[in-house]
C-alpha cells in the first residue's frame, strides 16, 4: 500500500493519526484548571505547527541528507508569502492558485539562489546563502516596498482587483477559501469541561502536510535519496564513481526551497498578510533548530523539532509572572517569590533562554535529536528490537 | 595503438617533480603493472588519468577521445574507474548501498531525478549489486555499514564498486595493502578471472611483488617520476637499473 515499506507505512499513519487528532491531543487539560496555560489545541497554534513542520521536512531533504547548512530558507519561506498575497490580491482569494504561485515563485528564487550558492561547500556555501536572504529581507524591507508593502508587510484592500473572484464582500474583504470552504471557520466541541475546536485551516494544512511528508518519505527512499546521502557521506567518491553532485545538491535545494514556498504559502492561506519579518535570518536559523533538534536526517525528526519549537514560542511566550504566583500560591510567600524570580528570565520574551538549553541540552546529550533519544527508550524496553536496529539503524522511528 | 596512451605528461609540485615526461601505452585486455619506489609519482600519475590533478604538459588519450580537462565524473562515465590506494567508499551508508550508487551511476548516467521510484523496487540493480558482493565474498556483510569495516574489506568493497561499473579499464592503487595473505590470493584471483572473462584493461600499482608477478602482462618501473625501463615481467626481475632502483631496495 502506497508503496511504502512496513516501518514507513506505519510511520506514515502514525503522522496521519496525529494530524488528525491532534485539536485532542493537544488539549489534554479542561478549560478551567490552571494547566489550561499548557493547551495548544487553537487553531492558531495548530495551524503553526503543521506549517512549520512542511518548512522543516523541506529544509531536511536538503540539510539532512546532503549536509548542506543553509542559512537562508526563510527567505523562499518569505517569497511564497509575498507571492502568496498577490495572487489573493489580483486573481482570486482561492487559496489553490496562491499555493501553486508560492511554490513555483520561491522555486524559481531557489534555482537562483543555489546556483550560485552551491559553488561552494561548507561555511561558503552557509555564508553566501545567509547573504542572499539578508538581501533578500533588505531589498522586501525597503527598496521594493511597492511590490512587498515595506514596514507594514504586504496586505489585502477592498481596492483588490482580484479578477476571477470578488473584490468585496458585503463592504468586507473576503476571507481565504477553498472552493468555498472558509480558511477561518472552526467547529467548537465541549465536553465536560473540555473544549476542542475544529479548524478548516488547520485541516486544510494538515492534509497538505500529510501530502509533502508522503512526497518526503517517498524521495528518502528513492535512489535520489540514495545519491543526496551519498554527497554528505563522501563527495569525492560520488565524482570518481561517475556522478555529478551539483546538480543533485541544486535539486535537492529548488525542492527544499519549494517546500519553504509552499509553507509561505499556507501561512498566508490561514492569514492573508506577509511581512518582510518571514525572512530574517533568525526565521532561517529556527528552522535549522526545528531539523537538528527532532533529528536531522531523520523522517519525522523535523515533524517533531517544528512542533517543539512552534509550541515553546507559542506556549512559553505567554506565561507571565501573574502565571507563575498562580501556580507556586499554595507555598510560603518567601519561597514563592524567589521561585517566581528564578523562573521569570525563562517565560514571556525569555522563551529564547529555555529554547536555547532545551538545544544546548540536546545537542550535547542527543546528537541524534528527538527521534534519537525515542530509539534510545524504545531500546531499553525492548532488547530483542535493540539488535534489529543496531545493524541497520532506520531512520525515522 | 593502446587502448590507454599517456604522451609526455609531466607535473611539479612546487620544485618537486612528481612526474617527468611520462609515457605509457597500455594494450587493451591486458593488465599493466605500475612499480616503483614509495614517492615515485605512481599515485600522481593515476591522479593525472582519473582527473583529479591536471598535469602541467603531455596528453592522455583513452579510447581515442581526449581525457585531459574532463571533470573527475566524465572520465568515470566514459568507462574509467579507479580504486584508491587510502578506501574511498561511503562510510555513512550500509555496503548494499556502496554498491547500488555505482550500479545506479553505470545505468542512469551522472545525473537522474529518480526522486519517486523506491530502491527497493529496483530488482534488477539489486540483483546486480548482490551478484557482485558474492563475488567479493562480502554478501553476507551487506547490511553492515561500511565504516565499521577492517582495511582489507573496505578494500574489497571498493573494488567491487569499481567492478559492478564494468569499466573498460580499471585503475587500481595498491589494491591489497593492508589484506591478510589469504584475502591477497582471493584477490589476485577475482582480478584474473575478471580479466579473462569480460576482458577488462587494467593498470596496477603494487608493492607485493607477488600480486605484481601473478597479474601483469607488463611492467613500468617508475623511479622519481621517470619511466626506467618497460617489459614483460620475465625481462624486468632480472634488470640491473630495476634492482638498482626499486628491487635492491625493497630487500633491504
Ligand atoms: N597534491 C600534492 N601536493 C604536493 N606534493 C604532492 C602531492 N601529491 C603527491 N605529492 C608528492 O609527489 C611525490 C609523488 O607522490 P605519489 O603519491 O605519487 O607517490 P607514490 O609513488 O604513489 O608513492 P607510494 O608508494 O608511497 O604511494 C611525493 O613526493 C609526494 O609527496
Ligand atoms: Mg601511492
Amino acid at each position: 500500500m502506497l508503496g511504502l515499506n512496513n516501518a514507513d507505512r506505519k510511520l506514515f499513519l502514525i503522522v496521519v493519526c496525529l494530524v488528525a487528532f491532534a485539536p485532542f491531543i493537544l488539549n489534554p487539560f479542561p478549560d478551567n484548571v490552571g494547566m489550561a496555560q499548557f493547551n495548544a489545541g487553537y487553531p492558531d497554534l495548530m495551524q503553526k505547527l503543521v506549517i512549520f513542520g512542511i518548512f522543516a521536512i523541506g529544509y531536511n531533504i536538503l540539510f539532512g541528507l546532503t549536509g548542506y547548512l543553509s542559512f537562508g530558507h526563510a527567505a523562499f519561506l518569505g517569497v511564497g508569502s509575498y507571492a502568496g498575497v498577490w495572487m489573493m490580491k489580483l486573481l482570486t482569494m482561492n487559496v489553490v492558485p496562491a499555493l501553486i504561485v508560492s511554490v513555483v515563485v520561491a522555486g524559481l528564487f531557489s534555482l537562483l539562489i543555489g546556483y550560485v550558492s552551491l559553488r561552494r561547500t561548507g561555511i561558503y556555501f552557509s555564508i553566501l546563502t545567509l547573504a542572499f536572504a539578508q538581501m533578500c529581507y533588505s531589498l522586501a524591507y525597503s527598496v521594493l516596498t511597492p511590490l512587498t508593502g515595506g514596514e507594514t508587510g504586504l496586505t489585502l484592500s477592498l481596492n483588490d482587483p482580484r479578477v476571477i473572484g470578488v473584490t468585496e464582500v458585503d463592504g468586507n474583504i473576503p476571507v481565504p477559501h477553498f472552493f468555498g470552504l472558509d480558511m477561518q471557520s472552526a467547529v467548537d466541541l465541549d465536553v465536560a469541561g473540555w473544549s476542542f475546536t475544529f479548524s478548516t485551516g488547520y485541516y486544510f494544512a494538515g492534509v497538505i502536510m500529510l501530502v509533502a511528508f508522503y512526497m518526503s518519505v517517498r524521495l528518502f527512499r528513492s535512489p535520489f535519496g540514495l545519491m543526496l546521502r551519498a554527497i554528505k557521506s563522501n563527495q569525492n567518491r560520488m565524482s570518481y564513481t561517475g556522478l555529478n553532485a551539483r546538480p543533485y545538491t541544486l535539486a535537492a535545494f529548488v525542492i527544499s526551497g519549494m517546500y519553504a514556498g509552499l509553507a509561505g504559502g499556507l501561512m498566508v492561506a490561514m492569514d492573508p498578510l506577509a511581512g518582510a519579518e518571514r525572512m530574517l535570518w533568525t526565521a532561517s536559523g529556527e528552522v535549522v533548530l526545528m531539523t537538528i533538534l527532532g533529528g536531522a536526517g531523520t523522517l519525522i525528526g523535523p515533524v517533531l523539532g517544528a512542533g517543539v519549537i512552534a509550541y515553546l514560542e507559542s506556549i512559553i511566550s505567554t506565561i507571565n509572572d501573574s502565571i507563575l504566583h498562580s501556580w507556586f500560591q499554595a507555598l510560603p510567600d518567601s519561597l514563592e517569590n524567589f521561585l517566581v524570580t528564578i523562573l521569570h528570565p525563562f517565560v514571556g520574551h525569555g522563551w529564547h533562554l529555555t529554547l536555547g538549553l532545551v538545544f544546548m541540552g540536546i545537542v550535547i546529550f542527543l546528537p541524534g535529536g528527538i527521534v534519537e533519544g525515542g530509539r534510545r527508550i524504545g531500546n531499553l524496553f525492548s532488547r530483542k528490537k535493540a539488535d534489529d536496529t543496531e545493524t541497520a539503524p532506520e531512520p525515522g522511528e | 595503438m593502446g587502448i590507454l596512451e599517456v604522451n609526455g605528461v609531466n607535473k611539479r609540485f612546487g620544485g618537486l617533480q612528481a612526474l617527468g615526461d611520462v609515457n605509457l601505452d597500455v594494450q587493451e585486455g591486458t593488465c599493466h603493472a605500475i612499480i616503483g619506489p614509495n614517492g615515485a609519482g605512481k599515485s600522481t600519475l593515476l591522479n593525472c588519468l582519473v582527473g583529479k590533478l591536471a598535469p602541467d604538459t603531455g596528453s592522455v588519450i583513452f579510447q581515442g577521445n581526449p581525457v585531459l580537462g574532463r571533470k573527475p565524473h566524465e572520465i568515470n562515465q566514459m568507462g574509467i574507474s579507479r580504486v584508491f590506494q587510502t578506501p574511498e567508499i561511503f562510510s555513512d551508508q550500509t555496503v548494499l548501498e556502496n554498491v547500488l550508487i555505482p550500479c545506479f551511476a553505470r545505468r542512469d548516467g551522472s545525473f537522474r531525478m529518480h526522486a519517486y521510484e523506491s530502491v527497493n523496487d529496483e530488482g534488477d540493480i539489486l540483483t546486480q549489486a548482490e551478484e557482485m558482493l558474492e563475488e567479493v565474498n562480502m554478501l553476507s556483510k551487506k547490511d553492515m555499514m561500511a565504516s565499521s569495516l577492517s582495511r582489507g574489506d573496505k578494500r574489497r568493497l571498493e573494488m567491487a564498486m569499481s567492478l559492478v561499473q564494468q569499466p573498460q579499464l580499471l585503475l587500481l592503487d595498491e589494491p591489497t595493502a593492508g589484506m591478510a595473505r589469504a584475502d591477497t590470493n582471493n584477490t589476485i584471483a577475482l582480478l584474473k578471472e575478471i580479466k579473462e572473462k569480460r576482458n577488462i584493461t587494467m593498470v596496477i600499482i603494487e608493492h607485493d611483488m607477488h600480486v605484481v608477478f601473478s597479474l601483469a602482462d607488463r611492467i613500468t618501473v617508475l623511479a622519481q617520476g621517470t619511466p626506467l625501463v618497460e617489459d614483460i615481467p620475465e625481462n624486468i626481475k632480472g634488470h640491473p637499473k630495476v634492482r638498482e632502483a626499486y628491487l635492491g631496495e625493497a630487500q633491504v
